[in-house]
């Protein structure tokens, strides 16, 4: 099975040298137990796992982009009097920045395609790890022993969005000037010490001579840092829980089924790394991003019609656009800037909730064991449900961001857009969250009634006796396991304690448990398939 | 191996302790004692490449060729370097340039990329293989061990038992980070205070108004009806601002500071749809007014002026500002007027400002009132 690297040396010259290395290098590192370790460790195939793959990898093809931007770009608001080839900005008083960024453009053989892989290696980062967790959820990877690595995920998203919006601020053009007059805004409205902190973060007034320098810190320093220790954290949690593989014939909890690390793993995984990088450098040479050169320089007084951030911070923007009309107050002498508070009140408590969910579900289903198969969606009706509910909210707060050029694009009037998205806020994860658990019961129904009475045939058949019946066409053991192999919970009976009393908390608890399993199809058992096949 | 694959599909993982069937509740999970069996793995079934050698050979070549075409896409992409220069400037030689460095590089990854999982796919053993979990827990005497290094180390220092010792340590890593945390006071100024510095824009009496951004003046003849001016200060431009002194740059330092507050929308409107609050009739001239452009939401500059409605939109999030009512919010998320400048006429017909604005312009923070 698992080749260890002191093999006896083969006849021909270069397996010997081989083997000669492999022997220096272990006498010296010991590497050999690694190998030994890691080098077949099984892993399960499915296309779902890739998503948290194109995360990693478009995270290394930002660092490697990156990495030629800063060899170009000067982080700096000095102004300077652009002088390069770009005709309609020759002449105009510009941040260094900014100048530094037209030159990279303009003036770097690659530079515009490093920028434009940059960019959209960005925008797949945060839409990949999105995706990611999303898949993490609603086949329910994040159950025991798996809690932790799901914060650690959500951490990695937060850091993603901070990267996102620090590295849009960078080249000091229009756009993310008024990104950063938003952010400046935002942080006056944190009451008792909003305007403080605005006045240290810029350095002063907005927008002030600093604060590009010290967003470059943040963005190719601190938080590509953070990232880095949050990933390897990540994966260590992988490497020492073993990957969740989804449910099927010869698939047990107490098993991995897939292929090893090496060859076939590494050939796979390793080739689609060069996928990615290829999609993202593809799309980088057809379609540029990000035209800052059209926008012009940071000046707080343009016009900026029609201005969208990019896709990962869309939500907040939205969110401030949904804020109903007139929502500040001034008590006691102070200004309660509740149009601002709010959206930042909600969006916390929503991504908190997101954050702490595993050990939500895990105290309403009291399920202490360990957890490595995944759970098919349809299996888990409320959790699939309250998830679709989530992403529709989430999902009406960006859309809220594209209020305006909804508007315009769909001949539509912009007050009406604005008052259906604060119509939909609200209606619409209600109205997801009963579609999904209908039709994920629907769809539970469907396999059992499948895995009871096999497949229609279409064949009527009379019987010696004059009846007609249909023939059905059973299923083969495999596909019957597929369709029934899952656990149901049954809801939390009350009962008092030691003491003879009720808690609080077991109400509260059973009521959850209630919410989450009233309505459920309970696999069938070998006796109920025994009788239903006909 | 398939064997033990086939053993209890069920979700009872092994316990840590295998001498001890203490296994972890399942809570409220229905164990069912009639629940279908695990049929095992579903036998193997061969690929083409495994029956034919003829195929086999034929997916060797395609893999072959594959990173022969890489090669071909890199030496392409640095061909493409060399031979579509940007040096012109112009904006086509930029696009192709881009797209024909990038599309080399494309073609290097995907192909090399491809070829590897398709490598991977067709010729490499796919026979599956199947690892055994090891519970994540450690086992007891593991546990065991760990706790006792936590006794015994307990034991040695006395972290328990000099409880005075224990809590001035602690006390003392609490208050080391405090002068570390006051050194960031020096990220902005210390001779300024920002809540006076949001009160004064570089209006003052007498200061013209001028066309944003080349700085010439508006006579108020040349404001017709329906037109709408974007308006700075007559000093606010790169030349003159070097030689003002910190009260006449309205406290900023820098420039682009300065404008921040400054930014101002001038309209004229016919003087029967102006409704005016009677304590600003004096703030407007011949129907024409001033008003802050910076939005009171979170400050964007509030930029559209629709002439029939008198209507102000902010591009940002969509509050409307009503001219004709005093600049008061009629949608959107904004809660304030925008602050209105007092103008009048000089001598010369120019418009010039009455004095700064009576109130803080821009977004609202904390202490506003003050």
């Amino acid at each position: 099975m698992s080749s260890t690297v002191t093999e006896t040396p083969a006849k021909n010259g270069s397996s010997r040298f081989t083997s000669a290395a492999a022997t220096y290098i272990d006498d010296r590192t010991k590497i050999g137990g690694v190998v030994k370790e890691f080098g077949r460790k099984v892993f399960p195939d499915h296309w779902s796992f890739l998503l948290g793959e194109v995360a990693l990898y478009s995270f290394i093809v930002i660092l490697l982009s990156g990495t030629f931007l800063t060899l170009f770009f000067q982080a700096s608001m000095v102004e300077t009097v652009y002088t390069g080839p770009y005709v309609p900005m020759k002449g105009i008083e510009m941040s260094a920045a900014m100048a530094s960024t037209l030159d990279i453009s303009f003036s770097v053989r690659g530079g515009l395609l490093m920028r434009q892989v940059h960019h959209w290696a960005a925008l797949l980062f945060v839409a990949s790890i999105g995706l990611h967790m999303l898949r993490i959820f609603f086949t329910g990877a994040f159950r025991k022993p798996r809690e932790l690595n799901w914060v650690i995920g959500f951490v990695l998203f937060i850091l993603a969005m901070a990267e996102g919006f620090t590295g849009y601020s960078l080249p000091d053009d229009v756009l993310s000037g008024n990104g950063l007059r938003i952010i400046d805004g935002i942080v006056k409205a944190i009451p008792v010490v909003g305007t403080f902190f605005s006045f240290l973060f810029f350095g002063g007034e907005f927008p002030g001579t600093d604060i590009v320098g010290r967003l470059y810190m943040l963005h190719i320093m601190l938080l590509p840092a953070l990232v880095i220790l949050f990933v390897a954290l990540h994966l260590a949690f992988v490497v020492i829980h073993k990957h969740t593989q989804y449910p099927g014939p010869g698939k047990t909890q107490q098993n991995v089924v897939g292929f090893p690390v090496l060859p076939v793993y590494a050939a796979k995984a390793g080739g689609f790394f060069f996928i990615v990088f290829g999609v993202i450098v593809l799309i980088a040479s057809i379609f540029g991003i990000n035209a800052i050169w059209a926008y012009g320089p940071y000046d707080p007084s343009p016009v900026s019609a029609g201005t969208q951030p990019d896709w990962y911070i869309g939500f907040a923007d939205g969110m401030l656009r949904l804020v109903p009309p007139g929502l500040e107050t001034e008590w006691f002498g102070y200004t309660w800037s509740w149009n601002m508070l709010l959206p930042l009140i909600i969006i916390g408590i929503f991504i908190v909730i997101v954050m702490i969910y595993p050990f939500i579900e895990a105290w309403v289903t009291g399920d202490k064991r360990e957890h490595h198969l995944l759970d098919r969606p349809r299996n888990a009706p409320t959790r699939t449900a309250i998830g679709a509910a989530g992403v529709t909210f989430y999902a009406v707060m960006w859309a809220g961001a594209s209020s305006d050029i909804m508007a315009t694009h769909f001949q539509l009037s912009m007050e009406g857009v604005i008052h259906a998205l604060q119509a939909l806020l609200f209606l619409g994860p209600i109205i997801a969250y009963f579609l999904a658990k209908r039709i994920c019961l629907g769809l539970q129904k469907k396999d059992r009634a499948i895995a009871l009475h096999g497949y229609e045939s279409g064949r009527i058949v009379q019987l010696p006796g004059g009846e007609f019946v249909e023939v059905h066409k059973p299923l083969e053991s495999y596909e019957q396991w597929e369709l029934v192999s899952y656990h149901d919970y049954a809801p939390l009976m009350l009962r008092p304690d030691d003491n003879g009393r009720i808690s609080f908390g077991q109400r509260l608890r059973a009521g959850f448990s209630r919410w989450f399993f009233e309505d459920r199809i309970v696999p069938p058992t070998k006796g109920e398939i025994e009788q239903g096949d006909h | 191996m398939a064997e033990e694959a086939k053993n209890s599909g069920g979700d009872a993982v092994v316990a840590a302790q295998s001498h001890d069937v203490d296994v972890a509740s399942a809570g409220t999970a229905v164990i069912s004692s009639d629940a279908v069996q695990n049929p095992g793995l579903p036998p193997h079934r061969k690929r083409v490449t495994d029956l034919d050698p003829q195929k086999a050979k034929r997916q060797e070549r395609v893999v072959y060729s594959l990173f022969y075409i890489s090669i071909a896409g890199s030496l392409g992409a640095v061909l493409a370097y060399m031979f579509f220069p940007i040096e012109t400037g112009e904006m086509m030689a930029i696009r192709l340039h881009t797209l024909f460095v990038g599309l080399g590089m494309a073609l290097a990854l995907l192909a090399v990329g491809i070829g590897a999982v398709h490598w991977g796919k067709a010729l490499m053993a796919d026979h599956e293989s199947i690892d055994m979990r090891h519970p994540v827990p450690s086992d007891e005497e593991t546990m065991q061990a760990a706790a006792d290094v936590f006794t015994v180390s307990n034991e040695e220092s006395g972290f328990s038992r000099r409880s005075l010792v224990r809590n001035s340590l602690l006390g003392a890593l609490i208050a080391f980070p405090l002068p570390g945390i006051t050194l960031l006071r020096g990220l902005a100024p210390q001779d300024q205070d920002p809540v006076e510095l949001a009160k004064h824009t570089m209006w003052t009496k007498g200061m013209r108004l001028a066309r944003d951004p080349s700085g010439v003046p508006i006579k108020a003849s040349e404001v017709t009806i329906g037109s709408a001016f974007h308006v700075i200060p007559e000093t606010l431009n790169h030349h003159d601002f070097e030689h003002l002194n910190a009260e006449e740059r309205g406290g900023s330092e820098n420039f682009l500071d300065a404008k921040a507050k400054a930014i101002v929308l001038l309209m004229r409107l016919d003087q029967s749809e102006l409704n005016e609050l009677p304590e600003r009739e004096s703030w407007s001239y011949d129907g024409i007014v001033a008003y802050s452009k910076v939005c009171t939401h979170v400050g964007c500059p509030v930029a559209l002026y629709e002439q029939h409605t008198h209507h102000l939109l902010c591009p940002c999030h969509q509050s409307q500002f009503d001219v004709s009512e005093h600049a008061k919010v009629i949608f959107g998320p904004a809660k304030r007027p925008l602050p209105q400048l007092p103008i009048t006429v000089d001598e010369e017909g120019y418009l010039v400002a009455q004095s700064d604005f009576h109130e803080p312009v821009g977004p609202s923070y904390w202490e506003r009132l003050k």
